[in-house]
């Protein structure tokens, strides 16, 4: 990758930078196929009190595995609405994240879980980001040319509940609007909250606002449709085919409340 | 780049463009015209083939990336001149009309009812959803969902020896 | 072989596949397809498949913009490409005489733009290169120099004061009319009944710029032989004889040097029927390289240059008095975009839009069409449809919903009030048409039980009462298929007739040729089917020829659903040539009189004497033998017939749609759709159900997805599957068939025709249904949607806020 100065790309599954290229949207000088390395960085596993999902991992991997069904249910509906079963056997975690569009269902999915990304560099050196910092804008990343995004990982915690909604045109779309919850609940209190939508801003939104509100707060039908109605305020979408602006806050809204709602009822499962 | 790849159980080994996509290898270097191309942009699954018995879009694939793999087309279905049942499937509740996605479809049921842990008893919903990934214009997918189960039906019969 | 694998029955129908089908009807009835054979192995045979020696690649630069002159155009760094072999522009063109085309509605269409683009994705130049990769590669090298002019994308603009004037290569066209307003029905009478109409519903109803998709885009494959001037066309399109004339008229070649090979089509829909410039492209690629030249689409030229359909604005009125419907008008604001090239008969611009009236008796009806230019790509043509009857239908079965609701009237209600009555027919609708045959009431019934439409509505006010969305629609459509008789319609001069030609050989088994093309109908099985049923010889031992000029008859081909009601009749009446002709042989093999012979499917025998009689392979050998014929008679057993069809035939069915709407989101799930189609008798009821299934499903997709739009620039928005969505397996329900059979009075084998019936019912029903859960949740406030409904359309019009599409 260093000695393509810029001119390389890593092709992971493919599925977004092959059709860029077939649109002569994008034209790498060179690619790098990391599939030789698959056996390597497709892993899900659960150690050290922590989900590590490897970045070579594919979708259908992820939909069908039982650690996640266990912890984080979120995954399993993000899974099953994301593009059709045909891609998610090709299409890996780190592509998805990587190519960074802001209507992807992943990235909002890790955000709600307070992942964070693990990039290794030249010579081995790693670092860990959170997703805050990985989004950088759309289609944008904090991940240098010279890095390969390698794993994500995730704190196992107790009480936790999560859920993933999303409202597409079509099977297979992409999100008109989606939302993605988590929540960990002991006591009857809610102890700490994920809450982020898709499609509704330049990148990944990540509605801190709602989860600060509901923090420290029993789960009730009331304090999620407050969530929801930050998540509206907050989040900032553009119109497109797939809707005019008044539209996508309002479903960012409901769809914020629904996943809160599910998320607590998995929680308390 | 050297290219190598198995279609169908036969090596091939050609010399091609790094930027060539699977389905132009299969077509025009393997010269195996019954995998198809319908779309730029990875939405029709007209182009479908199994890679190591996944269905996966070969027009989102370039051929390099399956150096190496075992590739199934719907030419490398029928076996000693028997038909595949779910080709035989396809044909008894008229799944086709124009064929054009019909190869895709078939491949696609093929490794569905392979990886199924209990194939007579899918769900319309399972074997809707397993073709999402794929468009048909002809057939309104009604006779597509049944030629499958024919398919596993069948399957599972002639595993008992029964009928 | 199978037999060793495979255990008991099931062997069998493996053996089946191999085209040795025991238990095929020797005539109408369930048959499995013939033509599968090829396509479940792979072994189509469409044209990408087509290789010929020294092929070489077409690829089109098209335009950016939607409305630009044309400065300057560079190809000399494409030429300077290793690999590429020639590139044409407009002047090239202008030297062979084929800049310009002629369109099916007598406009002109540039094959290559040279003064202006004139819509978004129009050909500029084609490059012809070694291989296709490098095509692609050597657009980019063409430098084209624009002077980007204002736009218009909305028909209502066109014709503005300040609109800018799209056709200014037209000698006296001053405006962007593109054809003076044509009009049907009686004004006067229509506005005498309004006046005296107890209620008036008004809506301005649009049905928006579609595209029918076919899985195979469309291309060519143009061989022309420099030394003997042959010109080889592989080309799948929906009508090959009718191509041939025009490519003997527009490029100037003797017609009979012309073949052309529509060998396997994946889909058609309507986009194969016209002439693409690609296609004038690909000939003038193969003149100008001296090598074949094949040219294939990507999807997004596909989707934005070729046919689209639709793009009607409708402002309508509907009226009734005592109870029942009496009158409607409609004036039409048609959008043909850049060049008219609308698929219609000469002396029908608006196609069959007479057909507005519908299902009912009416007392009066006026309607006009006025149809302007806009910078959007040509087309017009019947996505599915027969010559605009989608548009006919959509409007009127969207008004008596509305007219319904206004009276607080159940649909079906009025609907079965103001239906014509079984012993009108023939029935003179009130803008001139004659339907030929149906019982509305009865098919209405049997869709009604098999929806359980009492229930459905007690479900409904269930459902609304927690808070529930779920709307139930109802379409009744009538179709006016089989164009048509040469008295009234021609497209380009060319009588709306099919020809067919039947052989039987010695052995008794027989081809018939055909100048119908199948997309995937299932000619093949079905017409054998229709010679099996008149001559009594198995299908399997029948083989139908399609889709070479050279080796079949002409004929206007398969659109309008005119392969049934007319090639379908054709074949008949070949059949029943052969079979008098077998006739007269049987008496001199019998030595009797022919009118003392009777038949029976499969023998002449004497009257009287069922054991003395001649099966039809008997005489078929005997008419190839030594043997001597009656007198004045040839020998074999042949025959050829054109047919020219009286009358359109009217199919009709009664459609019921159950969808369920998210409040919240507003997402629209259909959940049931029943389905009872009258298509008079059936051939093959396998293939008839496989028909109204892929109509149903392209009716889901135009009302609940389907849309091609612009921006304010002109640019196409939905130039991929990935913003022009197509319905997947998982929005469609199982859709739940019914029949009624009235069999077609004039037609020789009393068959209707369906293809299109199922996607002219069904984006009615489904937008009813749509709007009557909105209707019911919102108590009676929302009553109107445009389609397509999807979820930010649908939940805009819930808060009253229905927007038409853009």
């Amino acid at each position: 990758m260093a000695s393509h100065n810029g001119n390389a790309r890593f092709l992971a599954g493919g599925h977004s930078l092959i059709p860029m290229m077939k649109l002569r949207l994008a034209d790498p000088g060179h690619l790098i196929d990391i599939n030789p390395i698959e056996a390597e960085l497709n892993y899900i596993r659960e150690e050290g009190g922590e989900i590590r999902i490897g970045a070579m991992t594919r979708h259908r991997n992820m939909l069908e595995s039982d650690v996640l069904a266990k912890h984080f249910p979120i995954f399993f509906e993000a899974e099953h609405v994301l593009a059709d079963p045909v891609v998610r056997n090709r299409g890996t975690m780190g592509g998805s994240l990587c190519q960074a569009d802001p209507a992807e269902d992943l990235s909002g999915v890790v955000t709600a879980l307070k992942g964070e990304a693990v990039l290794r560099g030249p010579g081995g050196a790693e670092r860990v980001v959170g997703m805050e910092e990985f989004h950088i804008g759309p289609y944008m990343t904090a991940v240098q040319p010279d890095e390969l995004l390698i794993e994500v990982r995730f704190k196992v915690k107790p009480g936790g509940g999560s859920a993933h909604e999303k409202v597409e045109r079509r099977a297979g779309d992409f999100a008109i609007v989606a939302a993605s919850a988590a929540l960990w609940i002991e006591g009857g209190v809610i102890k700490d909250c994920g809450l982020a939508c898709s499609a509704v801003g330049p990148t990944t939104m990540h509605i801190g606002r709602a989860e600060a509100a509901v923090i420290g707060k029993a789960p009730s039908e009331e304090l999620f449709a407050q969530a929801g109605a930050m998540a509206s305020q907050d989040c900032s979408p553009s119109a497109d085919g797939r809707g005019p602006v008044d539209y996508k806050r309002h479903v960012a809204g409901v769809l914020s409340k629904r996943a809160l709602s599910r998320a607590a009822a998995s929680a308390l499962r | 780049m050297l290219v190598s790849m198995s279609i169908n159980g036969q090596t091939h080994s050609h010399d091609v463009e790094p930027r060539m996509l699977l389905v132009h290898y299969i077509r025009e270097m393997a010269e195996l015209h019954g995998t198809h191309w319908g779309c730029d942009t990875s939405n029709c699954g007209i182009c479908v083939v199994l890679m190591d018995g996944d269905p996966i879009k070969s027009c989102t694939t370039l051929a390099a990336m399956a150096e190496g793999h075992e590739i199934t087309t719907v030419e490398g279905l029928e076996k000693n001149g028997v038909l595949d049942p779910i080709q035989q499937g396809f044909h008894e509740m008229h799944a086709l009309q124009c064929g054009f996605c019909t190869p895709g479809m078939m491949v696609t049921g093929r490794a569905l009812i392979d990886q199924h842990p209990n194939p007579t008893q899918m769900t319309d919903y399972e074997i809707r959803e397993a073709i999402s990934g794929g468009l048909c214009r002809c057939t309104g997918y009604v006779n597509i969902v049944k030629a499958i189960r024919w398919a596993a039906a069948y399957e599972a019969a002639a595993a008992t020896g029964g009928n | 072989m199978a037999t060793e694998t495979a255990p008991g029955k099931m062997a069998t129908w493996l053996e089946d596949a191999k085209g040795e089908v025991q238990d095929a009807p020797i005539g109408y009835g369930r048959m499995k397809r013939k033509e599968d054979a090829r396509f479940i192995r792979g072994k189509g045979n469409y044209l990408d498949d087509v290789r010929l020696p020294g092929m070489v690649h077409g690829a089109i630069l098209r335009s950016p913009y939607g409305h630009a002159r044309i400065l300057s155009i560079d190809t000399s760094k494409a030429l300077a490409h290793p690999k590429v072999a020639a590139v044409v522009i407009a002047k090239d063109l202008e030297t062979l005489g084929l800049a310009w085309m002629p369109t099916i509605s007598y406009d002109t269409q540039a094959v290559l733009a040279g003064d202006k683009v004139r819509f978004h994705m129009q050909e500029v130049a084609f490059v012809v290169a070694l291989d296709a990769y490098s095509a692609q590669d050597a657009l980019a090298l063409i430098e084209v120099e624009y002077e980007v002019l204002p736009a218009i994308v909305n028909a209502r603009k066109a014709m503005d004061a300040d609109a800018p004037l799209i056709r200014d290569d037209k000698v006296g066209q001053t405006n962007n009319l593109a054809s003076p307003t044509w009009e049907a029905g009686d004004k006067a009478a229509t506005d005498r009944v309004f006046a005296e109409a107890d209620t008036i519903v008004t809506r301005d109803i649009i049905d928006p710029r579609v595209h029918p998709s076919p899985m195979e885009t469309c291309g060519m494959v143009a061989d022309m032989n420099p030394e003997t001037g042959q010109l080889n066309i592989y080309n799948g399109n929906q009508a090959p004889h009718a191509h041939r004339t025009v490519y003997a008229q527009v490029a100037g070649l003797p017609e009979h040097r012309i073949r052309i090979l529509c060998n396997d089509i994946g889909g058609g829909f309507g986009n194969k029927v016209p002439v693409y410039p690609g296609y004038v492209c690909a000939i003038a690629g193969s003149i100008v390289a001296g090598a074949p030249v094949k040219w294939i689409e990507d999807r997004s030229e596909n989707l934005v240059s070729t046919g689209f359909a639709r793009d009607y604005i409708m402002q309508s009125q509907m009226c009734a008095k005592g109870g029942k419907i009496t009158g409607l008008r409609v004036d039409v604001l048609a959008d043909h975009g850049a060049f008219d090239s609308t698929a219609q008969p000469t002396k029908f611009p608006a196609g069959f839009f007479h057909i507005v009236t519908g299902s009912y008796d009416l007392d009066a009806a006026h309607c006009t069409v006025t149809a302007v230019y806009t910078n959007k790509a040509p087309g017009g043509v019947a996505y599915r449809c027969s010559f605009r009857i989608t548009e006919a239908v959509y409007l009127v079965e969207r008004m008596v919903e509305a007219l319904a609701w206004e009276m607080n009237v159940d649909p079906i209600e009025l609907r079965m009030r103001s239906f014509i009555r079984p012993e009108q027919f023939p029935y003179e609708t009130a803008t001139g048409w004659t339907y030929d045959s149906g019982d509305y009431h009865k098919t209405m019934k049997v869709a009604m039980e098999i929806a359980g439409y009492d229930q459905l509505r007690q479900e409904q006010q269930e459902k609304a009462a927690k808070g529930e969305i779920m709307g139930i629609g109802i379409a009744f459509f009538t179709e006016g298929v089989g164009a048509g008789p040469r008295k009234h319609m021609d497209i380009l001069g060319l009588a709306m007739n099919d020809g067919a030609d039947l052989r039987v050989h010695p052995s008794g088994k027989a081809v018939v040729s055909i100048s119908a093309q199948t997309q995937g109908q299932g000619h093949e099985t079905t017409f054998a089917q229709i010679v099996a049923e008149e001559l009594g010889i198995s299908p399997n031992d029948i083989t139908v020829r399609h889709g070479d000029t050279d080796k079949t008859p002409y004929g206007l081909g398969t659109y309008g659903s005119r392969s049934t009601p007319v090639s379908g009749g054709a074949v008949a009446v070949v059949s029943r040539k052969v079979r008098d002709k077998a006739r007269l042989i049987a008496a001199r093999m019998l030595e009797t009189r022919p009118e003392d012979l009777a038949w029976e499917k499969g023998r002449w025998y004497v009257r009287g004497d069922q054991s003395k009689g001649a099966a039809i392979e008997d005489i078929a050998e005997y008419s190839y033998s030594g043997s001597p014929m009656p007198e004045g008679l040839e020998g074999g057993l042949d025959a050829q017939a054109v047919y020219d069809p009286p009358n359109l035939t009217y199919p009709y069915g009664a459609y019921i749609a159950v969808v369920d709407i998210d409040p919240g989101t507003g997402h629209v799930h259909c959940r049931r759709f029943i389905a009872v189609d009258d298509c008079g008798v059936r051939i093959n009821p396998m293939v008839v159900d496989g028909q109204i299934h892929g109509g149903l499903t392209e009716g889901v997709g135009q009302a609940l997805m389907e849309l091609i739009s612009f921006d304010e620039q002109g640019n196409c928005v939905n130039a991929s599957f990935m913003d022009y969505l197509l319905p997947t397996a998982l929005e469609c329900p199982e859709f739940e068939l019914g029949e009624t059979v009235t069999p077609c009075p004039h037609h020789p084998i009393g068959a209707k025709g369906v293809g299109e019936s199922p996607c002219v019912g069904s984006p009615p029903c489904i937008t009813n249904a749509v709007i009557d859960g909105l209707r019911v949740h919102t108590q009676g406030r929302v009553r109107h949607m445009d389609m397509p409904c999807n979820p930010a359309r649908t939940w805009a019009a819930m808060q009253g806020n229905a927007a038409p599409p853009q």
